[in-house]
């Protein structure tokens, strides 16, 4: 057993995870998540910010719980390997807006670099702009780091710091079983606290056990492995250093045989599950993504996975993920199936503009000194 | 011969800042001993697979829970 778990650190560990996500994420189609959204993290998180009534959009509301399976996953993994260490003090504000402007991008795509892989492994092939436009993003981003940006250290915090998101993830649990209701008003509609869709994407999804055992295994995976669908292709362009990429890889070519097997393969650019085709917008919302990603130092997933070893800086960017998925649908800047919404292109351009100054203006005098 | 150590303190960056810090010492140095400090067992792996695949020896040290004394050697 711990030479297996031993594995997951060597660099067998991201190929292991990527192909784990490879088949389970196809699968969870299968049992009922959307088309091409097996897991999607900023879909996923967007549909939480729509159960909690963040947003209004009664077609993507649901607590799903392969995120809170991601973070408390990662805290298993974190705790039983002592790698559960409280931390903050790294810009969170700054973590907070990179996570909101990071969503607007991947909801003008329709879907975080996750979902992008596995949208390209469903034959989806609008993914391929999207991906283009990530790889751009993330060499932007690569830019600002090697002519010295950086978010500051982090600090050792209490305890009691590291186990809030945890906490967030649990009751968004009880929250997902119990589904407390107020009222209804004078339609008959639920009035929350809680929405769930009853229609839409919001409305499909595979049993809440399963989802939920999905997730709390790939967040184990995960935390161990350091898998990171940003990282990878950071990590490989800057450092020539393909251990992470290796995963991404696993992950495309596994999901595109499961996707085979079950019947879920549908090449073409027309007509794909949540997904639009507007090639310029697709590119232009994961540039967006990607360089926010990079700038906070890994993709969604890692972010979650960061925040369940306790990392405090990972938690605000996950809070601005679920703000900002609130605002994206509140300020139609998410993109619909018939395309770009009124405000998505915009808020693109300005969410560019906003991470380039992030870029350029986040510095620290990093100490090199000599002993 | 210890003018020729250098320390690398990554401790509290956010990936891939420790790599980055450790690789720019490497190219600085080519030869001689870097100590890099690092308060986490991911920039741990990453620095280590770095400078093994830049042909330099490693040595980690755990100091206290968490935080690791790298030692690179060439």
């Amino acid at each position: 057993m711990s030479s297996i778990l031993h594995f997951l650190t060597s660099r067998w560990g991201p190929v292991i995870t990527g192909t784990v996500v490879g088949v389970l994420a196809p699968v969870l189609v299968m049992l009922g998540n959307p088309g091409n959204m097996g897991i999607c993290v900023v879909c996923f998180t967007r549909d939480i910010a729509g159960a909690l009534g963040l947003q209004r959009a009664g077609v993507v509301q649901y607590i799903r719980p392969e995120i809170i399976g991601f973070v408390l996953g990662a805290l298993v993994a974190a705790l039983a390997f002592k790698e559960f260490k409280p931390r903050t003090g790294s810009a969170p504000l700054v973590r907070f807006l990179l996570g909101m402007f990071a969503v607007f991008g991947a909801l003008v795509f329709l879907g975080c670099p996750w979902r992008a892989y596995l949208r390209l492994a469903g034959g989806d092939w609008t993914a391929i702009f999207g991906i283009l436009g990530l790889i751009t993003g993330i060499g932007l981003g690569i830019v600002f780091l090697r002519t010295g940006f950086s978010l500051g250290r982090s600090r050792p915090a209490p305890k009691a710091l590291g186990w809030v998101m945890p906490a967030i993830m649990v009751t968004l649990l009880v929250f997902l079983i119990l589904v407390p209701q107020f009222g209804r008003d004078a339609s008959g509609n639920p009035t929350g606290p809680i929405f769930f869709s009853t229609t839409g994407p919001g409305s499909q999804h595979a049993p809440l056990l399963i989802s939920l055992a999905v997730g709390l295994f790939i967040g184990f995976l995960a935390q161990r492995s350091r898998f990171c669908t940003v990282g990878a292709v950071r990590d490989m362009i800057m450092l020539k250093d393909s251990h992470l990429l290796n995963g991404v890889i696993a992950l495309i070519v596994v999901a595109f045989i499961t996707n085979l097997i079950l019947g879920q393969f549908h090449p073409g650019f027309a007509n794909q599950p949540v997904a639009q085709t507007n090639e310029w917008w697709n590119f232009g919302g994961m540039a967006l993504a990607g360089l926010a990603f990079t700038l906070a130092g890994g993709c969604p997933g890692r972010q979650l996975f960061l925040a369940g070893e306790g990392d405090g800086d990972s938690a605000m960017f996950v809070a601005g993920m679920l703000v900002g998925a609130g605002f994206a649908h509140n300020f139609s800047i998410a993109s619909s199936a018939a395309g770009p919404s009124a405000f998505g292109p915009i808020t693109v351009i300005v969410g560019l503009a906003i991470c380039i100054i992030i870029g350029l203006t986040m510095r620290e005098a990093v100490a090199t000194a000599k002993a | 011969m210890n003018n020729n150590i250098e320390t690398v303190d990554a401790r509290g960056l956010s990936c891939p800042q420790p790599v980055m810090l450790t690789s720019k010492a490497i190219k600085k140095l080519n030869k001689g001993t870097i100590e890099v400090l690092v308060d986490s067992g991911t920039s741990r792996d990453n620095v280590s697979r770095l400078a093994k695949n830049s042909g330099w020896a490693v040595t980690v040290e755990e100091q206290s829970e968490g935080n690791y004394r790298i030692v690179l050697k060439k």
